[in-house]
C-alpha cells in the first residue's frame, strides 16, 4: 500500500512499478475485487480531500478525488447544494463514484454518477496529466474512466455539477404491496412524481405473496414543508448514527430463519400507505448506517452482493429470477428493487433502462451454483451485473453481458498500453 | 483470482494423474464453467485419458511433463507456467511395498525422493510463485499415516510426517504474503494407490475428499482430515504409550 502526498510521488510510484501494476484504493467499499492488487501496489488517495472551489451560481463544485461524499454533502448543505447522485453509502470517494459510476435512487430521473461530472484531471500511465470531459478530444478517455473501475488512470481533481435545496429533509410517501406484480405496476406508474425512489421486498416469501414489499418514494422537501423546530435547522446534515456493531461476531447472526423473521417482520412494520411524512438524510437515504458496521452481522465468512439489471418488457424474465431465489434454500434479507432510467455514454456503465435488484446472500454451499444460474437468466433477458458489487462472475459471462467491453479494451490499450494500471477485477475478469 | 465463493480460475495439478487431484478439478469444474487445469504429469495413456477426462466437464486443459524424482527441474518447470496459479494440488507420491521399502535402499530411497524430497523442490517453487502472485493456495495431500507412523508402513508414514511438517510450515510463511497452505490428512483412500489393499476403518474415496477440500478452500481452513473424524482418532492414537500402540491393529 503506497500513500503519496504530491503528484511527483504518484510518478515515483507509476515509474517504479513492478509487474503486477498498481490500482487505486478509495474508501474500500467495493463489495468485489476491483480496489485490490495481490502482489501489487495499492494507491491510497484518502488524503487528496481538500474541495478546491465552489461556484454557487453555476452551480458545481471542484474537489480533490480523494474526498467522501459524506464530507462533501455535510460542507455543501449549509450553502444550499445537495449532489446529484448519492449512492446507497456517503463512505466512497469521488475518484470511486467516478471509476464505479455509482447510481442513486433517482437514477430514473438524473442518471449516473458521471452523467454530472463536467470534467477531471487524470493522471495517465505516462505520466502526464490530461483534462477531460464528457464532450471534446478527450471525451473517449472520460467515458472509458467513468464506469472503469480505475484501470484508465488516476483521477486527481474534478468538477461536480451540483443542485441546489432549500432543506436536508425529504418528503415521503411509503406503499406497501401485496405482491411482485403489483410492486412493478405500482413503481411504473407513480414514480416519475418523484425525484427518488426504491423499493425492498420480500426475497424468502414463495406462492402468491411472491415478491411483497414496500414502495418509498420522495422529493426534497421546501422549508414551508417543514414545522418550525426543523425550519430554524432546515439546512442542517441530519444524519444521526445511532449504534454500532462492536466487532465482528464469530458466527453470523444471519441464517435461513433469522433472515425470513426479519423479511417478514420489515414487511409488517411499514405502514400501508402513508403520505407526506418528512424523513432526514439517514432516514430515507441510509437507513443501514443508522447501525454503524452492520455488515458484521453476517459473521467472518460474510456474504455476496448480488446486483443485476433487465431491461423493461422482461418482466417475465426479472419474476423468474427472484422466484428462482426465493425457491432456493439461500435468503436475503436487504433486497432493494428501482427503475433505472436510461445509461450513458461509458462503454462499462452498469446502469440500462429496466429494473434492477440488489439482494445479499450470507456466503454458504452452493451459492455459487444459485448465482451462476442467475447469471444466465439475467445474461438471457439481455441483463448485466453490477461489477462494483461483482466478486465472483465468470469472465466469459461477464463479457457477454458487457458487448461494448472490446471498445472499452481498446480504450484501455490506448492510454495504458503496458497495463500499469491493474486490479484482481481486471485479472479476474480479463478486463 | 479465487472468487468471493472460494473458486479458483486456473488450478495446477502436480501429480495430475491422481484420483484424488481429478476428483478435486472435477469438483471445481462442476462449479466453475471455464475453469483452466493444467495437468503436471509424466506423458503417456493416464495423462492423456485425465485430459480427455477434465476436457469433458468443461475444462480448459494443458499438460506439462513432470518428473517428480528430477527434482531439478522442477523450480523452471512451475515457474514456467502461464498465468496466475490460484490453486496448486500436491497430489504426487508413492506407496510402495512396506516390506521392501525398509529392506531394499533402492526402494526406500525412491520412496523418500518422491514423497519428501520432490513434495519439498515443488513446494518451494510454488512459494515463489505466491510471492510474486501476492495470492494463492496450495492443497497439501498429506497423508494421516504421517501423524503417528506405525510398524506396517513407517517408510511411507516417515515421508507423510516430513511432508506433513514442511507444508504446515510454508503455510506460516506465506500467511503473511497473501498466500495460504490446506494440509490435508486423508485416512484410507480406496483409489488406484491402494488397489488390492484391504480398506482400513473409516476408509474413505477421492470424491469425499474432493468435497471436503472444495469447503475447507472456500472455509479459508489450514488443515483438515477426512473423513473428520479421523481428527479425534488421530489425537487419541497420538497419546497411546508404545506398548499398547504396538498391539492395536490398526
Amino acid at each position: 500500500m503506497a500513500r503519496p502526498t504530491d503528484v511527483e510521488a504518484l510518478r515515483d510510484e507509476l515509474k517504479t512499478v513492478g509487474e503486477r501494476g498498481l490500482i487505486t484504493r478509495g474508501l474500500g467499499r467495493s463489495y468485489g475485487d476491483p480496489a485490490q492488487n495481490a502482489g501489487g501496489t495499492v494507491l491510497d488517495l484518502t488524503d487528496w480531500d481538500t474541495i478546491l472551489d465552489v461556484d454557487t451560481a453555476a452551480p458545481n463544485v471542484r474537489v480533490q478525488a480523494g474526498i467522501s461524499l459524506d464530507r462533501l454533502l455535510r460542507a455543501l448543505l449549509p450553502l444550499g447544494l445537495w449532489l446529484p447522485v448519492v449512492p446507497g453509502t456517503r463512505q466512497v470517494t469521488v475518484g470511486g463514484a467516478i471509476a464505479a459510476d455509482v447510481h442513486g435512487k433517482n437514477h430514473h430521473v438524473d442518471g449516473s454518477f458521471g452523467n454530472h461530472v463536467s470534467e477531471f484531471d487524470i493522471l495517465l500511465a505516462s505520466g502526464d496529466i490530461v483534462t477531460a470531459a464528457p464532450d471534446g478530444d478527450n471525451a473517449e478517455l472520460f467515458w472509458a474512466t467513468v464506469g472503469g473501475m480505475g484501470l484508465t488512470g488516476v483521477v486527481l481533481e474534478a468538477t461536480i455539477q451540483l443542485k441546489e435545496v432549500e432543506t436536508s429533509y425529504f418528503v415521503v410517501d411509503t406503499d406497501r404491496t401485496a405482491n411482485l406484480s403489483q410492486m412493478l405496476t405500482a413503481l411504473e406508474t407513480g414514480d416519475d412524481d418523484y425525484t427518488y425512489s426504491v423499493a425492498w421486498f420480500d426475497t424468502a416469501t414463495t406462492g402468491d405473496s411472491l415478491g411483497r414489499g414496500v414502495i418509498m418514494r420522495g422529493n426534497t422537501a421546501s422549508r414551508e414543508a417543514l414545522d418550525p423546530d426543523q425550519r430554524r435547522a432546515a439546512l442542517e446534515f441530519a444524519a444521526p448514527q445511532r449504534g454500532r456493531v462492536p466487532f465482528e461476531l464469530p458466527v453470523g447472526l444471519v441464517n435461513r430463519f433469522s433472515a425470513k423473521a426479519f423479511n417478514a417482520l420489515w414487511y409488517a412494520k411499514s405502514p400501508r400507505h402513508r403520505t407526506d411524512e418528512i424523513q432526514d438524510i439517514t432516514q430515507f437515504f441510509h437507513p443501514l448506517d443508522i447501525v454503524g458496521d452492520w455488515n458484521r452481522v453476517y459473521g467472518p465468512k460474510g456474504f455476496c452482493q448480488y446486483q443485476f439489471v433487465v431491461p423493461f418488457g422482461e418482466e417475465a424474465a426479472f419474476t423468474t429470477i427472484v422466484e428462482t431465489i426465493a425457491q432456493s434454500d439461500h435468503v436475503s434479507s436487504l433486497n432493494v428493487l428501482k427503475r433505472f432510467g436510461p445509461g450513458n455514454r461509458a462503454p462499462l456503465s452498469f446502469p440500462i433502462s429496466g429494473w434492477t435488484l440488489a439482494v445479499d446472500l450470507p456466503v454458504r454451499a452452493g451459492l455459487d451454483a444459485l448465482l451462476n444460474h442467475l447469471d444466465q437468466l439475467v445474461l438471457a433477458a439481455g441483463g448485466r451485473i453490477y461489477l462494483a458489487k461483482d466478486s465472483r462472475i465468470s469472465a466469459a459471462t461477464f463479457a457477454q453481458m458487457y458487448p461494448r467491453l472490446d471498445e472499452f479494451r481498446a480504450s484501455r490499450a490506448r492510454f495504458d498500453p503496458t497495463h500499469t494500471f491493474r486490479s484482481d477485477l481486471s485479472r479476474r475478469l480479463d478486463l | 483470482m479465487i472468487n468471493a465463493l472460494g473458486i479458483p480460475q486456473h488450478i495446477l495439478l502436480l501429480g495430475g494423474t491422481s484420483d484424488i487431484a481429478l476428483a478435486i478439478a472435477e469438483t471445481y469444474a462442476a462449479q466453475a464453467p471455464n475453469l483452466t487445469v493444467t495437468l503436471a504429469a509424466r506423458s503417456g495413456d493416464r495423462r492423456d485419458a485425465a485430459v480427455q477426462q477434465l476436457s469433458a466437464k468443461g475444462c480448459t486443459v494443458s499438460a506439462v511433463d513432470f518428473e517428480a524424482l528430477d527434482t531439478a527441474s522442477h523450480g523452471a518447470l512451475i515457474a514456467g507456467i502461464d498465468g496466475d496459479i490460484d490453486l496448486a494440488i500436491v497430489a504426487f507420491g508413492l506407496l510402495g511395498d512396506p516390506e521392501e521399502a525398509w529392506t531394499d535402499v533402492e526402494v526406500a530411497r525412491e520412496l523418500a525422493e518422491v514423497n519428501y524430497v520432490g513434495a519439498v523442490t515443488t513446494g518451494v517453487a510454488l512459494a515463489a510463485r505466491i510471492r510474486t502472485q501476492g495470492h494463492g493456495v496450495i492443497v497439501a495431500l498429506s497423508s494421516v499415516a504421517g501423524e503417528r507412523p506405525r510398524r506396517s508402513n513407517f517408510v511411507y508414514g516417515s515421508t507423510k510426517a516430513g511432508f506433513d511438517a514442511f507444508y504446515t510450515g510454508l503455510g506460516e510463511a506465506l500467511r503473511e504474503l497473501g498466500g495460504r497452505v490446506l494440509v490435508v490428512r486423508p485416512g484410507f483412500v480406496k483409489s488406484k494407490m491402494t488397489d488390492g489393499l484391504d480398506p482400513a476403518p473409516l476408509a474413505t474415496t477421492p470424491e469425499a475428499v474432493a468435497e471436503a477440500v472444495v469447503a475447507a478452500v472456500r472455509d479459508g481452513k489450514e488443515q483438515i482430515w477426512v473423513p473428520g473424524t479421523m481428527r479425534v482418532v488421530m489425537s487419541g492414537l497420538r497419546h497411546v504409550p508404545r506398548v499398547i500402540f504396538r498391539r492395536l491393529p490398526v
